[in-house]
């Protein structure tokens, strides 16, 4: 579904991605791990069209979208949610939902997508007048995951979802990607530091280290690493 | 308007202002005068025309700059506003012209005061174009995506608001509202001239500051205010000091509330 081969990306002088590739096939969920600064941020940037690959080739259901503006990747329905979340703080919570469906134009499908927000996470219908700032932070994960559901995503890439997070919901957050993706049918690619979550839900995983793919494989086998579990799993 | 959205002020306001005020009185000559709806279309008109300067404005000067420091694109701004004012010295003359009579023309007694019509007209479009700004910020698609864009220019992108577009509707809604307040002041201070939009531009930023910028009641009472003052500053012996109070009240402003009347202080996060 989505194929990244040999992306460098670079900020100024300094080279962040030094050739990565990648292949991510449709309905699965894939991880990519790895340390503070492997580049996985500035892997997901450029697949969304908000950085620009100095080389390399991203293609998405076939075809090159290297060079689109972001909301042009995104009306192909490959949404980001990006790192720290970025939600509208100013606006309302039905705001900020409403702005998830921008590029739709079928009522009865934003109403649809609505009230299948509103099944995933409840929460989020209990506060609909509220400023989206003041939400907490597990709830403004779930606002950020649920404006990115709005948009009938095919292809959905979480940074990071469990930044930030208290720890007895980051496992509703993970749940609530399993089921997003089992019920949907949303190919998801999950970016963590959380290792050992990511490898519990993820099919097939990528590790990173300082701009290059490390180490690949089943995410089951990778589980049982010698050297990943000595640097990412906690022994 | 411009600078709740993209963060900078747009020094070329009051140069549209001018532009919106000379369309009206080249549009004026093809209607007749004294007409309501003949005034209305004069008004409408020139709040197309420079919508479109606008757009054309924030397309070929302000584009490029978008990631520049503040500080080329204010000098940008000042480049564009010069340009405009010797382009219309150079096309219209330097030398004033008297405004056409639009609206028709009366007067009424009510309770005790007297009321010009053209002072009606402008209460009256103020208003109007006021709630039809507020509710298109407040209440519609786009306005919302430009409050989205105004907070998070990144998340914006991301949900799918295509940035160029959502940038040029503002300047083109901004300099619409222009055009119509030049047309307004020209009604009353029946002449205009290639420069008359530097003060009325300079009282604007005041009023937008008085009330605490971005915010468009805050604005429209920071214009009453500032309109109060000058107006009774204007009728006492002090009347020739009228503009250094404005901008006396400026440098106050700044000094012990610079976030305005309304305005609510927002620490920028990074
Ligand atoms: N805006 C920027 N300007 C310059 N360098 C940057 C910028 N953003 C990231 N970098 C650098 O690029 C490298 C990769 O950063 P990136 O944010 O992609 O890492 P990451 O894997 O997402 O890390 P983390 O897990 O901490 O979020 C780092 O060395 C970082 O310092
Ligand atoms: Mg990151």
């Amino acid at each position: 579904m989505l194929s990244v081969s040999d992306l460098h990306v670079s900020y100024g002088a300094i080279s962040a991605l030094a050739g990565i590739s990648f292949e991510i096939a449709q309905g699965a969920i894939v991880t990519l791990i790895g340390g503070n600064g492997a580049g996985k941020t500035t892997a997901l940037r450029t697949i969304s069209g908000l950085l620009r690959a100095r080389r390399g080739r991203i293609a998405f259901l076939g075809e090159d979208i290297t060079a689109l503006p972001a909301h042009k990747i995104v009306a192909r329905g490959l949404c980001h949610v990006p790192e720290g979340r970025m939600i509208f703080s100013n606006l309302t919570v039905d705001e900020n939902l409403a702005m998830g469906a921008y590029l739709l134009h079928d009522r009865a499908l934003i109403a649809q997508n609505r009230d299948y927000v509103f099944g995933v996470f409840p929460r989020l219908k209990e506060r609909l007048k509220q400023m989206a700032g003041t939400l907490s932070g597990g709830e403004q994960q779930m606002l950020a995951i649920g404006r990115a559901l709005m948009g009938n995503p095919r292809f959905l890439m979480l940074d990071e979802p469990s930044l930030g997070i208290a720890p007895r919901l980051i496992g509703t957050i993970f749940e609530k990607i399993v089921e997003i993706n089992r019920d949907r049918g949303i190919t998801i690619l999950l970016v963590e530091q959380n290792a050992n979550l990511a490898l519990e839900i993820s099919r097939y995983a990528y590790v990173l280290e300082t701009g290059r793919v490390a180490l690949q494989g089943e995410s089951a086998q990778l589980r049982t690493e010698p050297l990943l579990k000595a640097t990412y799993l906690g022994g | 308007m411009v600078y709740g959205v993209l963060r900078f002020i747009n020094f070329v306001h009051g140069d549209v202002f001018m532009v919106g005020a000379y369309v009206g009185y080249y549009v004026g000559r093809l209607v007749p005068h004294h007409s309501l709806w003949g005034g209305l279309a004069v008004l409408a008109a020139a709040m197309i025309v420079c919508a479109a300067l606008g757009m054309l404005i924030e397309r070929l000067a302000y584009r490029r700059l978008r990631s520049s420091p503040t500080l080329n694109v204010l000098i940008t701004a000042i480049g564009v506003s010069l340009l405009l004012e010797n382009l219309s010295q150079y096309l219209c003359g330097a030398t004033p012209r008297s405004f056409p009579e639009l609206f028709p023309v009366a007067t009424y007694h009510v309770g005790g005061v007297f009321v010009s019509s053209n002072q009606l007209v402008v209460i009256g479009v103020t208003l109007l174009l006021l709630f039809a700004l507020r509710y298109i910020v407040l209440r519609t698609k786009l306005g919302t995506a430009m409050r989205a864009l105004s907070l998070n220019p990144q998340a914006a992108a991301l949900v799918g608001i295509d940035i160029n577009f959502v940038i040029s509707f503002t300047f083109a809604l901004g300099s619409a509202l222009a055009a119509a307040g030049g047309i307004l002041y020209a009604l009353n201070y029946p002449s205009i001239d290639p420069l008359m939009g530097v003060m009325p531009g300079l009282k604007a930023f005041v009023a937008a500051i008085l009330g605490g910028i971005g915010n468009i009641p805050g604005a429209a009472l920071g214009g009453l205010l500032l309109g109060t003052v000058e107006t009774f500053v204007g009728g006492s012996q002090w009347s020739t000091y009228k503009d250094a109070i404005a901008f006396a009240i400026l440098i106050i402003i700044l000094l012990f509330r610079p976030a305005g009347l309304l305005g609510r202080f927002t620490v920028e996060k990074v």
